[in-house]
């Protein structure tokens, strides 16, 4: 009690308490910033609209299993199937565009059934991971790594073993990348702000001038973090993920369908994997099983390094988000910078590992101001 | 004695194979009545305790509450009917604050903008507050996690739910074990609080300073018997404990 009244008569600015708390809590901001700003002044041309937009781009990949990952994480779980959900949504969302236009199916039907075949194809190994996870009380990691194989196997069998979906007509790449590639708002010299799409008129140097201010992957991927971070932060369903995490127990004696909840978690992260597939398919004009195989460390270092605990129970998916966008901006800028990208591993790691003792610290912090 | 007893079991038993678990037990609870229910380990206690709240169904015997047979009802028909029971580990989140836990699965929601459904989590800390208020409990924060309090505050936490969701008989298993001095007696100073304020409660524990501080009535389990029934002014720890090792028998 004295500690307490001592540290109060102290203004707030001069309290190390304050201090520690203040970093503890937002130091994954702050590292973000940092690297930036470090980029910024050492790597050429860092510091440009179109490096942001780039980085952005790029890292909806692992946000967008992340944000899934996010959700599992939070339940005491983890998803390591979305490794190739991602690819079986690219796959078969890839194949059922390519043979429907090549039949002849107009290009947005196509598209539109392509994406709708895409996600439901790949909400079933989260069907069967929830499944297994809930009722068959099949451990996480393991229920999960038997997924990651057989939807690998799967994926691969869809493409006769081919590495690359392609073969789809010009017509169908066109309208794809207009998207995937495609900005709701350019910047172009000479011209101005351009809404929607791209003149088509634009001399070479128009061209090589032209920024993308709001990239439609970044748009999407947006959209499904707000939604997602809404459901997780202000709704019931929010709350009882948090109580599953914190106490299954306690939840299952709180009257909480924990069966079905888990089920519902594991489908939202296949999900959202889809989407991070299905983004692919719009980008690359194509489909891979392996799409998503590299990002899948890369989204479980995201939520950790976001602050998300890995026995559950706690995490947000703003810090999430900061974590995706940490390791998109190190990549980038380790390129820019021409050094060996493989350091990005190395340099991940080690944020992953403070990320985890930083938690640490912070809940003796939160202890300790109560004694 | 002179109101009816709001909670009656009669000649209850309950066998488990070839053990009999229960054995033709009567017991009762009267309004605003604390019971201790003592015992050593294997003597019943538990077992009927879970005939009650519901986990076990009984073989023989009646279970009344309020003048309802609530005999072999499944436990959250007779939990909906105000009988609460808080376990050792008091199935709380502790990730989460006090207004999270009192609506735990039940959380009050409010609509955004007209339309969206989202936890009211202001109201639900100030109703949680207004019921640890009730119980004569301080919490520093109501933001603070669960984990960042002491075991008494967490006990506390747990009674003030089952309060707030309007409990009309309150079992509590082992309350005081594995709490500080200072914890064990606010704990108690709880069980107070809830007895005047006229509900009842069966307390079960070993610790006999604990019985002795708070108990109206002590029943010693032996065996699967009620072995000994004894009111707070009869009772000595000597008393209690020939009772529970079985030598109160022979006197």
């Amino acid at each position: 009690m004295d500690k307490s009244k001592s540290t109060a008569a102290v203004p707030w600015y001069q309290s190390r308490d304050f201090w520690l708390k203040f970093l503890a809590s937002s130091w994954t901001y702050l590292f973000l910033i940092a690297i930036v700003i470090f980029f910024s002044l050492t790597g050429r041309g860092f510091f440009t609209i179109r490096n942001f937009s780039n980085i952005l781009v790029a890292s909806t990949l692992v946000m967008m299993m992340a944000v899934g990952q996010t959700y599992v994480i939070i339940t005491s779980g983890i998803d390591l199937s979305i490794a190739f959900t991602v690819g079986l949504a690219s796959v078969i969302c890839a194949t059922v565009m390519r043979d429907l236009a090549l039949a002849g199916t107009a290009i947005e039907v196509a598209i539109a059934a392509g994406v709708l075949s895409g996600m439901l194809v790949a909400i079933i190994p989260g069907l069967v991971n929830g499944y297994l996870v809930a009722w068959v009380k099949v451990p996480p990691f393991i229920a999960t790594l038997g997924m990651y194989g057989i939807v690998r196997g799967a994926s691969f069998l869809l493409t006769d073993g081919q590495q690359v979906v392609g073969g789809l007509p010009v017509a169908l790449r066109d309208s794809l990348s207009s998207i995937g590639n495609g900005s709701l708002l350019y910047s172009i010299p000479e011209i101005g702000l351009v809404f929607f799409s791209r003149p088509a008129d634009l001399t070479p140097l128009q061209l090589r001038g032209t920024d993308l201010l709001l990239p439609y992957p970044v748009l999407i991927a947006a959209i499904v973090v707000l939604v997602f971070g809404f459901i997780l932060g202000r709704t019931q369903f929010g709350r009882h993920t948090y109580v599953i995490g914190g106490n299954e127990d306690a939840a299952i004696r709180a009257g909480i369908n924990v069966k079905r909840h888990l089920l519902i978690i594991y489908c939202i992260s296949a999900f959202t994997a889809s989407i991070a597939g299905i983004l692919h398919v719009f980008r690359f004009t194509g489909g891979s099983p392996l799409a998503g195989e590299q990002a899948l460390l890369s989204s479980v270092a995201a939520v950790v390094i976001g602050g998300t605990n890995l026995f559950g129970g706690e995490g947000r998916l703003s810090g999430t988000v900061v974590g995706a966008l940490i390791i998109a901006t190190l990549t980038t800028g380790l390129v820019i910078l021409n050094i060996d990208a493989l350091w990005q591993f190395i340099i991940v790691g080690v944020i992953i590992i403070v990320a985890v003792l930083v938690g640490r610290v912070q809940q003796s912090l939160e202890r300790r101001q109560l004694t | 004695m002179s109101d009816s007893p709001i909670l009656k079991v009669r000649g209850v038993s309950k066998f488990f194979g070839g053990l009999t678990a229960l054995n033709n037990v009567d017991f009762w609870v009267n309004a605003g009545e604390v019971v201790a229910l003592l015992g050593d380990n294997g003597a019943g206690k538990s077992t009927l305790i879970k005939c009650i709240s519901g986990v076990y169904r009984p073989d023989h015997g009646q279970i009344t509450f309020n003048g309802h047979d609530i005999t072999g009802q499944a436990p959250m028909a007779i939990r909906s009917l105000g009988i609460e029971t808080i376990y050792q580990d008091l199935a709380l989140a502790e990730n989460l604050d006090v207004g999270a836990n009192v609506f735990l699965g039940k959380e009050k929601k409010k609509r955004l903008l007209g339309l969206i459904p989202v936890t009211d989590d202001d109201y639900m800390r100030a109703e949680a507050a207004k019921a640890l208020q009730k119980l004569d409990i301080h919490i520093p924060s109501l933001r603070q996690k669960l984990v960042n309090l002491s075991g008494g505050q967490r006990q506390a936490v747990a009674i003030a739910r089952a309060i707030y969701w309007n409990a009309r008989l309150i079992i509590m298993d082992e309350p005081t074990a594995a709490l500080g001095v200072p914890e064990q007696r606010k704990v108690l100073e709880v069980i107070r609080t809830l007895r005047d304020q006229g509900i009842p409660i069966i307390l079960i524990s070993h610790t006999m300073q604990d019985v002795m501080d708070v108990a109206d009535r002590m029943v010693v389990m032996l065996r699967g018997r009620v072995a000994a029934n004894v009111p707070r002014a009869e009772a000595t720890v000597d008393l209690l404990v020939k009772h529970i090792i079985g030598a109160g028998e022979m006197s």
